[in-house]
């Protein structure tokens, strides 16, 4: 079933705050085999300059899908069984760190069809609590046979 | 935040030699858990199958990350990083044995930015597939 193209521009609620830790930043490091001592120990990580262990770059994955909730909206006309990712990026303004709370907006920014596949980008906007702009995501996922 | 890699000793078209990033199905149980992403697709190869995929495959955002830790091995640090994004070209079939398969990613400088600021080009193989396609990352270095 073709998306609804009315989605596009729709922006989801303020996430609640996420409160980026040590412990999470060291799960997510180990899960991607990486044993960069600035992902696991605070002070090689002040040694390079950071406040505290620094996010590897994809790590905002773990938090900034609150576009979710527009995707799973029934007026969207998503089927998830058919879901693929088709890409993916990670704008920063700074690193993330240990003791960050974050704050994702997503807005649905495009939809498109692509041979009988549809195409539907999400920007999320992560922002502190206080309002500093740390990190841009851009999602893109496809929906296969969707536009067929 | 300093990279260790110096801004003006690098030229563009220099290579940054390969390395190999070993996956087997305990990786991707092991990234399901740390990333939220239970799709079974990426651990039950019963599921897998139904849904007509050859095997159990590595979340795409897990060979993203394998890119993301070439970068930032080259670079020194993380937080160097400023800009990564992909293209998800083919999937990562992970066999349920001792060895799984393998991820190998290289780089090309592409591009010298204003701000010591470099792109960096990625190929990610698997199997003799590109993995990723227009990956890219721009690196603050010194």
């Amino acid at each position: 079933m073709a998306l609804n193209r009315d989605f596009v521009g729709r922006a989801s609620a303020p996430s609640a705050p996420y409160e980026v830790s040590r412990v999470k930043i060291r799960e997510f490091a180990t899960a991607i085999g990486d044993s960069n001592p600035i992902y696991h120990d605070r002070g090689a990580a002040q040694a390079a300059g950071h406040p505290d262990v620094v996010a590897p770059p994809t790590f905002p994955i773990v938090f900034s899908l609150s576009g979710g909730a527009i995707l799973a909206d029934p007026e969207l006309g998503l089927n998830f069984a058919m879901v693929v990712h088709g890409e993916q990026r990670f704008e920063y303004r700074r690193p993330i760190h240990a003791g960050d709370e974050l704050v994702s907006v997503s807005t649905v920014t495009d939809i498109r069809s692509v041979g009988r596949n549809e195409f539907i980008t999400v920007r999320s906007d992560v922002t502190t609590v206080e309002g500093e702009l740390v990190c841009t995501t851009y999602n893109t996922i496809v929906e296969r046979g969707g536009a067929g | 935040m300093a990279a260790t890699v110096k801004y003006d000793e690098v030229e563009i078209g220099q290579e940054i030699p390969a390395a190999d990033y070993p996956v087997r199905r305990i990786n991707l149980v092991m990234y399901a858990g740390a990333s939220g992403d239970f799709n079974p697709i990426h651990w039950n190869e019963r599921f897998a199958k139904t849904v007509g995929l050859p095997d159990v495959i590595a979340h795409g955002m897990f060979t993203m990350a394998q890119g993301g830790r070439f970068v930032t091995d080259w670079a020194g640090d993380p937080g160097a990083v400023v800009d990564y994004g992909v293209r998800f070209s083919s999937m990562v079939v992970v066999p349920d044995d001792d060895h799984g398969t393998v991820i190998t990613v290289s780089g090309v400088i592409e591009e010298k930015l204003e701000d010591k600021r470099v792109v960096v080009a990625l190929t990610a193989k698997c199997d003799g597939s590109r993995v990723l396609s227009k990956a890219r990352a721009v690196v603050q270095l010194a």
